[in-house]
């Protein structure tokens, strides 16, 4: 059972009716024990990081997310919910993460310096450093991905697994050990969002 | 780099499409959801529906409708027709959608848009806008193009960047069934102004009209109805032509 953590920020319905369309079982929670005793986790989010970290630890979920994540569970953050797995952000302030993956989140608005458009909004091609990650196993190098966002991460080599090129280099799936984040929607990126998804649900404990 | 969007619109009334012909492989053209399915498989890279139901009570049909379709077709889903409240974007957004548009309902409320991007976050909120040439300037027209309400479009369309909108949709009332192409005139008066993306409406005929588009460099996604649903184009045709001839697409 895959765990789909509700803890008040964004529209959960496409991701989960995404997850049921490959016939896995699901719930979204905001009780720590069924995250607890969920085989894999998923953390999504939309809106802005400040809010979003303090949901989090207000509700006790980020320790609750942690810890689980220290255990060895397969984590999967996805837009808001892959920024937050970070150290740091820089959006409207500074605000610490979970510290889940070495690095930071910056306004794409800093490093942009040709007139092209923020958000980061429509379809990219990922360019793929890894394709040996099982997280990869039903998808190519050059498969289109669905973004919408107006911050990055940064300064995460280490965990980058692919990318968009979108004058900066948008890291686009990114891991450390058994924590992903995808910073697109695999939930709106149509047949090769659902195999990255149906890829993670399959990933088994080492 | 960021893939230059096709997106067809289904027009639904009482919860069937409203106009269509016959497809290959799809048993009832005028099912949404036989439609919607068809479209994502030539892939199209977003839908739009557009709720033109008359009365209040069928609108249930419209979300039942959207709520199917969000469950079995995973790419964005962009809502319009009816929406002149947050309690309209509400709705629809708890039924799948992932953008709402708004047309008349900023013209009656300016602030909406304002209202919707704070609750929802600027990449929900599309403005849409018909436009037609008025005395050689742009104005906006309301009720479906029926009525000119003497705004600047080309204002109109600054103001609602400002105001939050994430998006816009640039509907030519001048070009639209006329099936000769995009207004390219008016799409680069309003693409030179703002920095959100542009959705171009009204015009297309053929293959060679959203390549003049593109290449134009005027828009970011053309959106059309009747040619995609009577077959006059065929999105994968249309999409692995315009790779073909060096325009970014997702094929």
């Amino acid at each position: 059972m895959i765990a789909i953590v509700d803890y008040g920020c964004g529209n959960l319905y496409s991701l989960q009716c995404s997850l049921n369309f490959l016939n896995l079982e699901t719930v979204v929670t905001n009780d720590p024990e069924i995250i607890k005793s969920a085989d894999k986790i998923i953390l999504p989010g939309v809106g802005a990081f400040g809010d979003a970290v303090k949901l989090l630890n207000n509700s006790g979920l980020a320790e609750v997310v942690k810890k689980e994540a220290a255990k060895g569970k397969y984590i999967l953050g996805i837009c808001l919910g892959m920024q937050l797995l970070f150290e740091k952000s820089f959006e409207y302030g500074e605000h610490t993460g979970l510290g889940l993956i070495k690095g930071e989140v910056c306004p794409l608005s800093d490093d942009i310096k040709s007139d092209i458009k923020i958000p980061h909004m429509g379809w990219n091609s990922l360019c793929i450093n890894d394709i040996t990650d099982p997280i990869f196993k039903y998808t190519k190098n050059g498969d289109y991905v669905y973004y919408v966002h107006s911050f990055y991460a940064k300064n995460c080599d280490e965990a980058l697994l692919a990318y968009s090129d979108y004058e900066v280099t948008v890291p686009g799936l990114v891991k450390n050990k058994n924590v992903y984040g995808a910073q697109f929607h695999p939930e709106k990126s149509g047949d090769v969002g659902l195999n990255l998804l149906k890829a993670f649900a399959e990933l088994e404990d080492n | 780099m960021l893939a230059k969007r096709i997106i067809p619109c289904l027009d639904v009334r009482n919860g069937r499409v409203v106009k269509g012909v016959n497809f290959d492989g799809i048993k009832d053209v005028s099912s949404p959801i036989d439609l919607a399915k068809f479209y994502n498989q030539s892939g199209a890279d977003e839908l739009v529906f557009y709720d033109i139901t008359a009365s209040y009570e069928n609108r249930s049909l419209f979300t039942d409708v959207l709520k199917t379709v969000a469950s079995e077709i995973f790419i964005p889903l962009t809502v319009g027709g009816g929406i002149n409240t947050l309690e309209d974007f509400d709705r629809v957004l708890k039924c799948g959608a992932d953008k709402v548009s708004v047309n008349s309902g900023a013209i009656k409320n300016p602030a909406l848009i304002g209202e919707a991007a704070k609750k929802y976050g600027d990449q929900c909120v599309v403005l849409s806008m018909d436009i037609k040439r008025v005395d050689g300037k742009f104005h906006i027209f309301s009720t479906g193009g029926r009525v000119d309400t003497g705004i600047d479009a080309l204002q109109w369309a600054v103001n609602g960047e400002q105001s939050g909108a994430g998006e816009l949709v640039v509907n030519s009332i001048d070009t639209d069934g006329v099936k000769n192409g995009f207004d390219l005139e008016l799409l680069a008066e309003i693409q030179s102004r703002v920095k959100i993306p542009v959705i171009a409406s009204g015009g297309a005929g053929k293959k060679e009209d959203f390549l003049e588009l593109f290449k134009a460099g005027v828009a970011d996604a053309g959106l059309a109805a009747s040619v995609f649903h009577f077959k006059e184009i065929n999105i994968k045709e249309l999409k692995e032509y315009l790779k073909a001839n060096e325009i970014e697409m997702r094929v």
